[in-house]
């Protein structure tokens, strides 16, 4: 079997109706009713079940129920899994599941010729296919010769089989992603029990539905059983991953377990204030269901009560948390402006997507860095904490936590929308293992002229954190607030000389923050080019390196983590190589920081597509570029 | 659980704050900072019947927080030796609402001005009213941007002419009485600045109340819109014009008492000679009722020209604070379901990977 690399045409070796891959990528897509998100989603749990490595890519639009049929509202979902660690959902799909006519249109350019194409026959009707612009019904022409075509009327069958149930054939008739999903579960050898199990649980109330789903998920599974429509099955045996306990979870998910093993390890409740928006929503929701281990949630009337509501309870010794997209960062920069200035911790989570304004809300975008850095009045310096995959979000929210309360500062955590709903397998981090995140609060007064005073405004030599007291504490009343403070006593200060001293020291905080050094990965130790990347950029760039790698030329790959401040080590890094390549999904925000700081000159390489970059497209500029230094 | 945790009614607003044996006095509430308001600012007087009032709610002082947004009146805290925080413009009630729903042990106080609450943070502020926050906000109304140097305001009457609008402002002004009554507020009270006595008492209700309470001060801002309440302090015309409220007494007024308040067409509410509808026809004041239209009616009683200003208590009522109600949620789920971290990342479908 070939090693495998995200993006190649599958390894394949083939036996008695078995070939057996190494990885396989599937696209089920259909219209925003059919239920696709549910189906991949289910499809990802057998992959995980089985002990596939996998990475998904869900794709919606971002109206609740476009208009059927249309190309708008097509909703697909994509699943990469394989035996060995992959990087990325992958660039392009092997197999295409077109529920309609609308989803075949949108997805059939990225299927490569070759590739399967399981159609759902019965929405191939005239009115369906003049409704996304099809003249001719493409089942019948030449126009799918270069795919292997599997015409399945899923409509029907799921109606005959559950004929007998009673349900009407509208509700019969929606279980038809079930069958889609039996059948693909048939033909990728796919164990079946937890799919029943989860459809009995997720229709508990109406056993009914349940057991219409169950039948419709058998009746998809025995159909490619019996028919000889399909002579083959696959197989991708189990991913030889490092040893461990594994589950699978997406960004959102891991983020908010960030923040719940935050909250326990350092001993502080937390609040969380937020404000509904895509795609950050997931994170309120899944806290909201975790209140016993002292979270509570707050949905705010908007975004800049929610940032306001967790810098109150962090002023009141509690873990104050925010999330939101762009646009409500732009609301809430006042606020974190307050955090910088009252020196508080405050977790400000910013699951980017397209924009500027309300932009692309479903769509992936890296486009907010600067933002983070710099979109507040004032020198404001905000440290940035960027996790590069979804399972990664577990580890960046307990970093930027603690980053949080031992500097007492605002932390912007950088995900975006392939991170957050996005998934992949997480090796599940033992309790014990975790930091202790406990912070000490201030109980006496503290002021060195001896006057028994306390004076919020005094620093830790080290850390350069003041000292924190929450209200309470008797003999410590203080006032803080957003006017500038005297170095010490924290008064009210307009003093130049004290204000040119604050900034200086509220920048020199952030910069001191220990962060650990920049690691460079050069299996052969010649490479010449480095890539640089941040945030959910990680997985393409390192399939693409791995390409790279195996035509022969030599390349290095380096992932930001920090971005405010960079690791110690980044400028030495850069600039031991004659090149270096940065892409990013903006038009090289890291790129711009990078030179200011630096004066490296970085090749920026940039898409602000709404989509992860391709492992294909990101080889092909490396490759330029290595090629370019050898000649 | 605790009633408090039931977030039931019925609980004084200082449930859950420690108290002390320890007399205090007002001194005890002066921090060592230097005031700095315009000479003859009424926000000198309020902070002196605030320092004088709160020793006799016998609260440890390091559980009092005031938290203030942007304007003259909000730099209050840095004058209060309590904990406090001078915040953004607009936003102290939201900041307040986190502060009060992660500390139980706590009295809240915000402090804010018709601009700081009414214009900038009138989300904030309607919002915190519908939810209960256990808080009591401290508005100044001086009806003019004092801070910004003389700028009409939100309660600013129609035609005012301001640095801004040198030709007449425009805009039609808020009763804030009548908005937070139309935000659900449960408890909404006028006073004077120059009235220490009405002042205090409303402020000692509001204390008590658990939930949020509106309490709207009357504050003259000599510098940019003297004598705005003149007429409700001049001696002759006062007694016309203000009408006290306490409840469970008709409500009565004017230099011999010789005005009333009569329940018109429509739930409406008037000013009528008592000698015309006889003592029996007054209303008399019940500021726990359910409706809050009866309230709404007194806050309507004339225009905003001062012509009849109520003051006192409008309305008190009990419904469940969000904080208490929050704090309960995370009891009830604490008594449920075991905390157990490790569980929760594991979740319920994993697979092991052995090694080789
Ligand atoms: S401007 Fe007016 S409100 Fe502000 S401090 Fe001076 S007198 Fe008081």
């Amino acid at each position: 079997m070939s090693t495998g690399l995200d993006g190649d045409v599958a390894g394949s070796t083939r036996g008695a109706g078995i070939t057996k891959l190494d990885r396989v990528v599937i696209r089920f897509a259909g219209d925003s009713g059919d239920g696709m998100q549910l189906t991949g989603d289910r499809f990802t749990s057998e992959a995980a079940a089985f002990g596939n490595d996998l990475s998904t890519m869900p794709n919606f639009p971002a109206e609740i129920r476009a208009p059927q049929g249309t190309i708008p509202g097509v909703s697909s979902f994509q699943v990469h899994f394989a035996d060995y660690d992959i990087l990325t959902p992958g660039d392009r799909p092997d197999v295409l599941v077109a529920m309609n006519p609308a989803a075949l249109k949108a997805n059939i350019a990225d299927l490569p010729a070759g590739g399967t194409l399981i159609v759902n026959t019965d929405e191939f009707v005239k009115r369906n296919l003049t409704k996304v612009g099809y003249d001719a019904n493409p089942l019948e022409d030449e126009s799918l010769a270069a795919y292997q075509v599997h015409q399945v009327a899923m409509a029907t069958i799921t109606q005959g089989a559950l004929a007998e149930t009673g349900l009407g054939k509208k509700d019969a008739e929606r279980c038809k992603n079930m069958f889609a999903l039996g059948l693909l579960s048939w033909m990728y050898h796919r164990p079946t029990e937890g799919t029943e199990q989860f459809l009995r649980e997720k229709f508990a109330k109406k056993p009914d539905i349940a057991e219409a789903n169950v039948l419709a998920f058998r009746a998809g599974y025995y159909y490619g059983e019996t028919t000889e429509s399909f002579a083959t099955t696959y197989q991708v045996a189990p991913a030889k991953l490092s040893p461990g306990t594994y589950r699978q979870i997406t960004g959102n998910t891991a983020l908010a377990y960030g923040i719940v093993a935050a909250s326990q390890q350092s001993g502080l409740p937390v609040l969380l204030g937020t404000y509904p928006i895509t795609p950050a929503s997931d994170i309120l929701h899944e806290l909201s269901k975790h209140k016993q281990f002292g979270i509570t949630t707050f949905q705010a009337e908007d975004e800049i009560a929610g940032i306001c509501a967790a810098l109150g309870a962090s002023y009141g010794g509690a873990l104050g948390v925010t999330s939101t997209s762009g646009p409500g960062v732009a609301l809430k920069s006042e606020a974190i402006g307050l955090g910088v200035m009252t020196e508080l911790p405050l977790l400000v989570i910013d699951v980017q997507r397209g924009g500027p304004s309300t932009g692309l809300p479903t769509k992936t975008e890296q486009a907010d860095l600067l933002q983070a850095m710099f979109g507040r009045n004032g020198e404001s310096p905000v440290p940035i904490v960027a996790p590069q995959s979804p399972a990664d979000c577990f580890a960046a929210a307990v970093e930027a936590t603690h980053i949080a309360l031992k500097y007492r500062t605002p932390v912007m955590l950088l995900s975006d929308g392939a991170i957050a709903n996005g998934s992949e397998p997480w090796l599940v981090p033992e309790v014990g293992d975790l930091a202790d995140l406990g912070v000490e609060f201030a109980t006496e007064p503290n002021a060195p002229d001896g006057s028994g005073e306390f004076w919020p405004y005094l620093r830790d030599p080290e850390t350069l954190a003041r000292a924190w007291a929450v209200p309470g504490t008797a003999g410590l009343q203080h006032r803080i607030g957003g006017l500038e403070k005297a170095d010490g006593t924290g008064n009210i200060s307009y003093d130049p000389n004290n204000h040119d001293r604050m900034t200086r020291i509220r920048q020199a905080k952030v910069d001191g923050i220990e962060v650990p050094d920049l690691l460079v990965d050069d299996p052969s130790g010649k490479a010449r080019v480095l890539v640089l990347g941040w945030g959910s950029s990680y997985g393409p760039i390192g399939a693409a390196c791995r390409r790279v790698r195996k035509q022969g030329h030599a390349i290095a790959q380096a992932h930001l983590r920090n971005l405010n401040p960079f690791p110690k080590n980044l400028g030495e890094v850069l600039r031991s190589y004659d090149k270096v390549v940065v892409p990013e999904m903006n038009l090289g925000q890291l790129a711009l920081l990078l030179r200011g700081k630096y004066l490296v000159d970085v090749i920026s390489h940039t898409k602000v597509a709404g989509l992860p970059f391709m492992a294909e497209e990101l080889q092909d500029v490396l490759t330029g570029v290595v090629k370019g230094i050898d000649a | 659980m605790t009633a408090i945790e039931l977030g039931l009614p019925g609980l004084g607003g200082l449930a859950g704050v420690p108290t002390t044996d320890e007399p205090q006095k007002a001194k005890d509430y002066k921090s060592d900072q230097e005031v700095r308001w315009c000479p003859g600012c009424g926000d000198y007087v309020v902070l002196n019947a605030v320092q004088s009032f709160l020793p006799s709610l016998g609260l440890k002082r390091e559980n009092i927080v005031f938290v203030s947004g942007i304007g003259c009146s909000s730099r209050f805290p840095y004058y209060m030796n309590t904990y406090g925080m001078h915040s953004i413009h607009g936003r102290a009630t939201a900041i307040a609402t986190g502060l009060a729903t992660a500390r139980e042990d706590l009295s809240v106080w915000v402090v804010t001005g018709d601009g700081d609450a009414l214009s900038i943070g009138g989300n904030h502020l309607i919002h915190t009213l519908r939810r209960n926050v256990n808080l009591k906000i401290l508005l100044f109304n001086n009806r003019i941007y004092g801070l910004t140097k003389g700028q009409y305001s939100p309660t600013s009457e129609t035609g005012k002419v301001t640095k801004s609008t040198p030709m007449g402002s425009l805009d039609h002004p808020f009763n804030p009485v009548s908005l937070a009554l139309g935000a659900e507020a449960t408890f909404v009270g006028r006073a004077l600045d120059s009235d220490r006595k009405g002042l205090t008492e409303v402020l000692r209700q509001a204390a008590e109340h658990r939930g949020t309470a509106l309490v709207e001060i009357y504050q003259n801002c000599p510098i940019f819109n003297d004598g705005a309440f003149d007429v409700l302090k001049e001696p002759g015309e006062a007694e016309q014009r203000l009408v006290p409220l306490e409840h469970g007494k008709p409500i009565r007024f004017g230099a011999g008492g010789e005005f009333g308040v009569v329940r018109a067409g429509f739930g409406t509410l008037e000013v009528a000679r008592v000698a015309d509808v006889g003592e029996d026809a007054l209303v008399v004041h019940d500021a726990h009722t359910d409706d809050p239209s009866y309230a709404f009616a007194l806050s309507r009683l004339s225009a905003q020209d001062l012509s009849h200003t109520v003051t006192g208590v409008f309305r008190s009522v009990s419904r469940p604070t969000y904080d208490d109600s929050a704090r309960a949620q995370v009891t009830q789920a604490r008594e449920t379901r075991k905390a157990d971290l490790q569980s929760l990342l594991r979740g319920r479908d994993t697979w092991t990977v052995v090694g080789d």
